[in-house]
């Protein structure tokens, strides 16, 4: 439908519908359910360097309107991605993937991208810089608008994909860091990543997660969310990709006239598998009844 | 997995905050050992409940009230509809059995093995069961074990019922193999106490049920495994116990 369609770094997406790094794994357990070639695109599950287990567990905890997460980047690693993910998506994926990255190094970064530049099948980079920075005291690259620029230098420097940029929202001035990745070249923006979180087992009187913290997402950050796409896309002329929250049509037209031109949508994959399916064939209608034509000329619109 | 719609035929408190519930919907490919996941208004993650029986149409589930969730769930009337998705996990592998097999249950974890001891016993196996209480007013599932043909032996830990103590204090001899649930604690006993092979049930906090998040991951010998997808059953021989 040429209504839904919209640009994404010179991909035409067919919606702006695309499910979030690490709630759609490498999209087979969906592929099962529906045909999954109706979404935009998927971003598949963070890749680093080398495969990784993660975190102990519990990993998950539950919240009102969302949950915490601490899977801690279990992947099989860019090469096993490379040589059986991505032979396996094809068969049931036809549409170029987001490949979403991650890294402890800007080595790391850089090394990851560069093996995943190689494959045809992925249309983007979608760059994670939530990660801790092992070389540089743990903080995360994502908190210093140096460290995310630098990150986002090399790995331009070895790719001709688009390279997107993930955002964390555990910043003070997230305006400042997406500014300082446009400078280094990105070609566009995606967030929010998940927010610093906790809960705490009353029964036991400990943190219901293991490793203590977690990202925290879902419907209840929504508005966050919102509210740095809205800032972020003022002040930046690359493509925003907003999401945190989404899990209605309106949601993702409420993102894109804060500004994003495609909409990521993650926790509500995991609660309702078909989320993005529904979310797809409801917003012709959330569109009449908001009198919008096309999806494009709202983020025009807004910019 | 499949996703549809049940409605609640009967709930009836079966034991000291244990509730037995039957739902009408699409009970096709389920099998023991597998589970359910239950959508429950304003919570946000679906709750994970075990298979009990699955026949023609008609799904039981046996829970334990121990928190928002599961006191939902006791509160439903015959007619309440609740969103499920079914047919997740591996299930017990029943080839395996041999013909004594042992079903070792400690409570919420009884449940599962009952539709395991019934496609046993339609195989034409003899299983044996052995199910652990806390108290005596906890006890449930005695009588319909004993009904489908089952050996049946009852523990407690403070010996208000049966055997006084845990289920490891009362395993039977002669069994071929085993199919056990129930908490660590006593999976960790029965790994130890086991003479034979057989599997186990575990439980795992999960974001979706269905594989995608990487939210209820094991370690194992034979690889990373989701407790969701890969599990919830695991053979003796691949747990890698936590710590
Ligand atoms: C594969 C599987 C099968 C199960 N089968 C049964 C069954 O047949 N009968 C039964 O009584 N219970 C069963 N459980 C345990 C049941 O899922 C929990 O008791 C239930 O989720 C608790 O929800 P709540 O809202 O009442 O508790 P809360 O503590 O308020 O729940 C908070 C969060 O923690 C999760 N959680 C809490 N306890 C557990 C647990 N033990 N395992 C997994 N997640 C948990 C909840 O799902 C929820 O996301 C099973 C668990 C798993 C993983
Ligand atoms: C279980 C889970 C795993 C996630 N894993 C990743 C990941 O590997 N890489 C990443 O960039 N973001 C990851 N995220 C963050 C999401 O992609 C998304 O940014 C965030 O959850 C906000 O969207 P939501 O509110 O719709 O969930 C994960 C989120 C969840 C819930
Ligand atoms: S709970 Fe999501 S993968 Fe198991």
């Amino acid at each position: 439908m040429e209504r839904l369609k919209v640009d994404l770094c010179g991909i035409t997406l067919d919606n702006p519908v695309i499910p979030a790094s690490g709630t759609f794994g490498y999209g087979y357990e969906f592929a099962e359910l529906y045909d999954i070639n109706i979404l935009g695109t998927f971003s598949f599950k963070g890749t680093t360097r080398e495969p990784r287990f993660g975190n102990p567990t519990p990993r998950i905890a539950e919240c009102t309107a969302g949950m915490i997460n601490a899977v801690g980047l279990q992947n099989p690693g860019v090469e096993k991605v490379i040589s059986e993910e991505l032979p396996r998506l094809k068969k049931c994926f036809g549409k170029p993937v987001m490949a979403n990255v991650s890294g402890f190094s800007v080595e790391d970064y850089a090394y990851t991208c560069a093996r995943l530049d190689t494959c045809p099948q992925v249309g983007w980079l979608e760059v994670n810089v939530s990660c801790p920075n092992v070389h540089g005291g743990g903080m995360s690259f994502g908190t210093d608008p140096a460290s995310a620029a630098e990150v986002t230098r090399a790995v331009k420097a070895v790719t001709a994909k688009p390279v997107i940029v993930k955002l964390s929202p555990n910043v003070t001035d997230v305006v400042s860091i997406a500014k300082a990745c446009e400078d280094a070249g990105a070609d566009g923006i995606s967030l929010i990543n998940t927010l610093l979180g906790m809960r705490i087992d009353l029964k036991k009187r400990r943190p219901v997660i293991a490793s203590v913290m977690g990202g925290f997402s879902g419907p209840a950050v929504f508005p966050v969310a919102l509210r740095m796409v809205y800032q972020v896309s003022r002040a930046v002329g690359v493509p925003v990709v907003g999401m945190g929250g989404v899990s209605t049509a309106e949601d993702v037209i409420e993102m894109m006239m804060a500004g994003a031109c495609a909409v990521e949508v993650g926790a509500a994959n995991l609660v309702d598998p078909f989320a993005c399916k529904k979310i797809i064939e409801d917003l012709p209608a959330a569109m009449d009844r908001y009198g919008i034509k096309n999806l494009k000329e709202i983020t025009e619109g807004a910019r | 997995m499949k996703n549809s719609i049940f409605t609640v035929t009967e709930n009836q408190n079966i034991a000291r905050g244990t509730f037995r519930m039957r739902l009408s919907g699409d009970t096709g490919e389920m099998r023991p050992g597998q589970f359910v996941n239950i959508k429950l208004d304003g919570l946000y993650l679906r709750r994970p409940i075990s298979v009990c029986d699955a026949e023609d149409g008609i799904l039981t589930i046996v829970f334990k009230t121990v928190g928002r969730g599961t006191e939902k769930l006791a509160s439903a009337e015959p007619g309440e509809k609740f969103d499920l998705l079914t047919g997740l996990g591996n299930g017990y592998d029943l080839s395996k059995s041999g013909e004594k097999p042992l079903l070792i249950g400690g409570g919420a974890g009884v449940p599962p093995l009952y539709m395991l001891a019934k496609k046993l016993v339609e195989a034409g196996k003899r299983p044996f069961a052995v199910l652990g209480f806390n108290t005596a007013d906890e006890v449930f599932f005695e009588k319909e074990f004993s009904d489908l043909g089952c050996a049946v032996t009852v523990t407690t830990t403070d010996g208000s019922r049966g055997v006084k103590g845990f289920v490891t204090d009362a395993l039977p001899a002669g069994y071929d193999y085993f199919y056990t649930c129930g908490p660590e604690p006593m999976l960790r006993a029965v790994y130890k106490a086991a003479r034979t092979s057989g599997q186990f049930s575990f439980e795992e906090r999960m974001g979706c049920g269905f594989g995608a998040c990487m939210g209820c991951s094991c370690r194992t010998v034979t690889g990373y495994k989701r407790i969701c997808k890969d599990g919830p059953v695991l053979e003796k021989e691949e747990i890698l116990w936590k710590d």
